[in-house]
């Protein structure tokens, strides 16, 4: 009844569903342990106790956030053998290594410095306190710089050999680690979670805002925030163009898929919307630009733009999947920036905090960031299908020797869990938006307004 | 390109270090584990909550152990790890699942208010004990060796699951409620600390028998291990391992009737796992996937392993240090206050 195929097929729906699910959280935590920090240290230059609370407030969102995170990732982890044990074997020498620095230099220093940043407060100086958050958030970063170091030599594979037995050695590891895709995915990336944790934390204060509570931590939330879609939202897009330029560079045919470009030709049009047919080889009712794509990918009207038709069939990504998901990115992306411009124009009017239309509009992009985010990795990883290690291994010859039957339980087990265990992670992190910041004398924490340690009771 | 092969014998080097990574993962996220196992079994909620305080700010760092674990497979043996995990790929599903309960329920019974944690409490009892009962089957199954036709698993879904499995399952589970109750009677006090205390020699008493079955089913299993503990230089060099097991465990029995002795079952508990470790150990090298690939069919090519090297030699002690210094920051007892 289970054919091979379908063993693929579960295997690729599992680990896109799993990787989905954890990109959601690391989008949030990189940003926000980056803010924490910022508070943090307002609070001690200051020593203005709204930034004390603001901090306090987030940080539990923070370690739900995280929790849910870890979790998430040590089952990805395991996954490469689980589902790719083929490409686990073959590419080992080179993924391995920069999965292991990942572990050593960056989940580490996060976990242990997480228990001091969530349990610490008052049983460590101030100081070492905002050290902790520091090192987190810098933990956060080198994460980020390694499995995008991974991910990017699967893209743009580099300082590499084949052997003899099909395995592939190292040739060189800056090659391998600093690989062609690899700064532009790197700075794309840190500054995309950067944006997902200002929409959100924007959205949340423009709530406040709009009801009329928590008036002063709300203006610390939206004015931080604003000051992100002001300054780093355009950023994103040059980034993201050049990280464009850089694939036609190197995965042509994924730029081709993003376009909706069938044929090769001189002058070629954006195509604004249009729905790319597979089987027909033309993308439909399209609304198109005349000789803007060219313009944007060679920086010349008739520069030449090669189409999806110059490579074979078995050569090509599923081409709507790209199509689509490009348009909702760079379509957020853009939304991103008229916000930006919008809270300047707000700004030199003085009426950045009061209108309550802009309130409203801030509120519906809280998830922007996140979809945005969802995307764009979707537009990477549908785009190099059909190869798992880009021009090197196939992803059909990377499956592990698994029938379809555990995969297809195990995928129905992670569908349930995930489910549940997210939705009781949002209906918390819900509720603790609800309660709101609290007044830092208030006796929340445990410690009944004693400065006494909180957790622990007695010396050793 | 930059190697250390003609240095250093880097296979073995690794090996070691990956049979270290997963020892302190054991010990490490077995205290925390045993902790959730023996859970529901406290007397109060004010216990639950203090037992819970003890290793809050712990069992995330004593879950990257198993990623270093794990990634230092992938990273030093990609071949042992592209077999063992098709190979135990339910298990390892199953275990992963349980790690999930077990983690969130530490953030989410802290966001709780008081009367509704019992979902918490629970998904904390289950997921460390379906994780701990999984790790012990996954030990149990390797034991027993796994297929190997080429570079792949050839074996079905479900080779990992029989008595002998089953049985090495139970008796992690029950060897982590030892580590657990133990560090319960370190961390805690008063009502708490004698509850523990008699957890702990109920452990101990089922710990005892099952390191008796598996250290007498282990020479049946394979014939090189037969030949390896049974004749006659042997063992005498070996026989102090399963001496050391029986003087630690009769010690930890003693130490438990005595209020004096808070920290050291806890450190009897490790010596216990560490013999029984060795003893393992010793059973199955050289196999990286026993009884089908050494670990230097395994190993990852010298260039590899050397890269990672380098950082483990410079990052570990340093890793070490800072874990250290959280362990120093929460020292001392637990208290029921809630979290953060
Ligand atoms: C751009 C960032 C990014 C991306 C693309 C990924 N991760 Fe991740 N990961 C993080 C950024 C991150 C993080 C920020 O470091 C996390 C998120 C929350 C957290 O706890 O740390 C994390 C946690 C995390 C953990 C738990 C670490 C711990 O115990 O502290 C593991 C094992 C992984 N990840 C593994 C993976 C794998 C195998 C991925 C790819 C398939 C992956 N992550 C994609
Ligand atoms: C975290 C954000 C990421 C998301 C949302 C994501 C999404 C996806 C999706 C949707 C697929 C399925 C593509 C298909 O089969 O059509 C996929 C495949 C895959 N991705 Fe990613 N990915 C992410 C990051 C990564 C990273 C960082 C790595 C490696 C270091 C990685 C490795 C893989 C592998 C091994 C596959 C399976 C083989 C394949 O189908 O190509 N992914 N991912
Ligand atoms: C505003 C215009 C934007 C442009 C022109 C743009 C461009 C691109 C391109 C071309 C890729 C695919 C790279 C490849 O696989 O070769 C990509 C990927 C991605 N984009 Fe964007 N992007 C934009 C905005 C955004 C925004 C606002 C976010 C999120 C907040 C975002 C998040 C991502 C992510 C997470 C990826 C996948 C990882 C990567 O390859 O870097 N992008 N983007």
């Amino acid at each position: 009844m289970f054919e091979a195929m379908d063993a693929l097929l579960l295997a690729r729906i599992q680990f896109a569903f799993t990787v989905s699910f954890h990109i959601v959280f690391p989008a949030f935590t990189i940003g926000l342990a980056s803010w924490l920090a910022v508070l943090e240290w307002r609070w001690l230059r200051t020593g203005k106790p709204v930034y004390a609370e603001v901090y306090r407030m987030w940080v539990k969102i923070f370690a739900v956030t995280f929790g849910m995170g870890v979790v998430s990732g040590v089952v990805l982890s395991f996954q490469f053998g689980t589902n790719w044990s083929v490409f686990a074997d073959r590419g080992g020498n080179v993924l391995g290594p920069l999965l292991g620095y990942e572990v050593l230099t960056a989940f580490f220093l996060e976990a242990s410095f997480l228990g001091i940043m969530l349990f610490g407060w008052n049983r460590v100086s101030r100081r070492m306190h905002f050290a902790a958050t520091v090192i987190v958030a810098l933990g956060t970063l080198v994460s980020a710089f390694w499995i995008l170091a991974a991910n990017s030599w699967m893209q743009t594979p580099a300082g590499f050999r084949v052997g003899p037995d099909g395995l592939l050695h190292p040739t060189s590891w800056v090659e391998a680690v600093f690989n062609p895709s690899f700064p532009y995915r790197f700075v794309h990336m840190v500054t995309a979670a950067y944006l997902t944790t200002a929409f959100t934390v924007a959205g949340i204060g423009a709530w406040y805002l709009f009801r009329g509570r928590h008036v002063p931590h709300a203006r610390v939330m939206f004015g931080m925030a604003m000051i992100m879609a002001v300054f780093v939202a355009p950023l994103q897009l040059v980034f993201g163009d050049l990280h464009g330029l850089n694939t036609l560079a190197h995965q042509p045919v994924k730029v081709s898929a993003m376009e909706g470009l069938w044929e090769t030709q001189r002058g070629a049009p954006l195509v604004l919307f249009g729905w790319p047919d597979e089987a027909r080889e033309e993308t439909r009712f399209s609304l198109e630009i005349p000789k803007l794509s060219s313009l944007i990918l060679t920086h010349d009207w008739n520069g030449e733009v090669k189409g999806l038709k110059a490579w074979p069939r078995d050569e090509r990504p599923p081409v709507a999947w790209v199509f689509w998901t490009f348009r909702l990115m760079v379509g957020l992306g853009l939304l991103m920036i008229a916000t930006g411009a919008a809270a300047a124009v707000l700004y030199f009017r003085r009426r950045l905090f009061d209108s309550r239309a802009f309130q409203l509009w801030c509120m519906a992009l809280t998830p922007a960031g996140f979809l945005a985010v969802l995307a764009g990795w979707f537009v990477t990883e549908v785009g190099r299908q059909p190869w798992i290690v880009y021009g090197v291994l196939r992803t059909a010859q990377s499956a592990s020797p698994v029938t379809a039957a555990p995969i297809a339980v195990s995928l129905a087990a992670f569908l349930v869990v995930y489910t549940f265990v997210f939705g009781a992670g949002s209906y918390y992190i819900l509720h603790l938006i609800g309660k709101g910041p609290q007044a830092l004398e208030e006796p929340t924490y445990g410690d009944h307004g004693i400065e006494k340690p909180p957790l622990v009771t007695g010396a050793a | 390109m930059f190697s250390l092969e003609h240095l250093v014998d880097l296979p073995l080097v690794w090996y070691g270090l990956i049979l270290v990574a997963v020892l302190l993962y054991i010990v490490l996220d077995g205290f925390d584990l045993g902790v959730g196992i023996l859970f529901p079994f406290a007397p109060s909620e004010e216990c639950r909550n203090r037992m819970m305080n003890s290793i809050a700010p712990f069992w995330d760092g004593n879950e990257t152990w198993l990623i270093l674990g794990g990634g230092g497979l992938f990273a030093a043996f990609p071949l042992a790890y592209a077999i063992l995990m098709p190979a135990l790929y339910v298990p390892v599903i199953a275990m992963l699942l349980g790690l999930i309960f077990r983690g969130v329920a530490f953030e989410f019974r802290f966001k709780a208010p008081p009367g509704k944690r019992g979902l918490w409490d629970h998904a904390f009892h289950f997921g460390s004990l379906a994780a701990a009962f999984m790790q012990g089957t996954i030990i149990g199954a390797v034991v027993q060796g796994i297929p190997v036709e080429g570079r792949s698993f050839a074996g079905g879904a479900f080779d990992w699951l029989n008595g002998y499995s089953v049985m090495t399952g139970v008796a992690l589970v029950f060897g982590y409620a030892l580590l657990g109750a133990t560090w319960t009677v370190m961390k805690t006090e008063g009502l708490t600390q004698a509850w523990a205390r008699n957890a702990a020699v109920y452990a101990l008493g089922w710990v005892a028998v099952f390191l008796a079955i598996v250290s007498v089913s282990m020479p049946f299993i394979n014939p090189d291990i037969r030949a390896l503990w049974w004749t006659i230089p042997n063992l005498f060099y070996l026989a102090p391992i399963p001496t050391a097991s029986l003087v630690l465990i009769l010690l930890i029995a003693r130490d438990l009737r005595s209020s004096q002795r808070e920290v050291r079952p806890f450190l009897c508990a490790i010596g216990v796992f560490l013999t029984a470790y060795l003893g393992l150990g010793i059973s199955l090298y050289p196999y990286a996937v026993p009884y089908e690939v050494s670990f230097r069919q395994a190993a990852a090519a010298g260039p590899s392993q050397s890269l990672l090297l380098v950082g483990t030699v410079v990052l570990l002690p340093i890793v070490l240090a800072y874990t250290a210094y959280c362990y120093h920051v929460f020292r001392g007892k637990a208290s029921h206050e809630s979290g953060y």
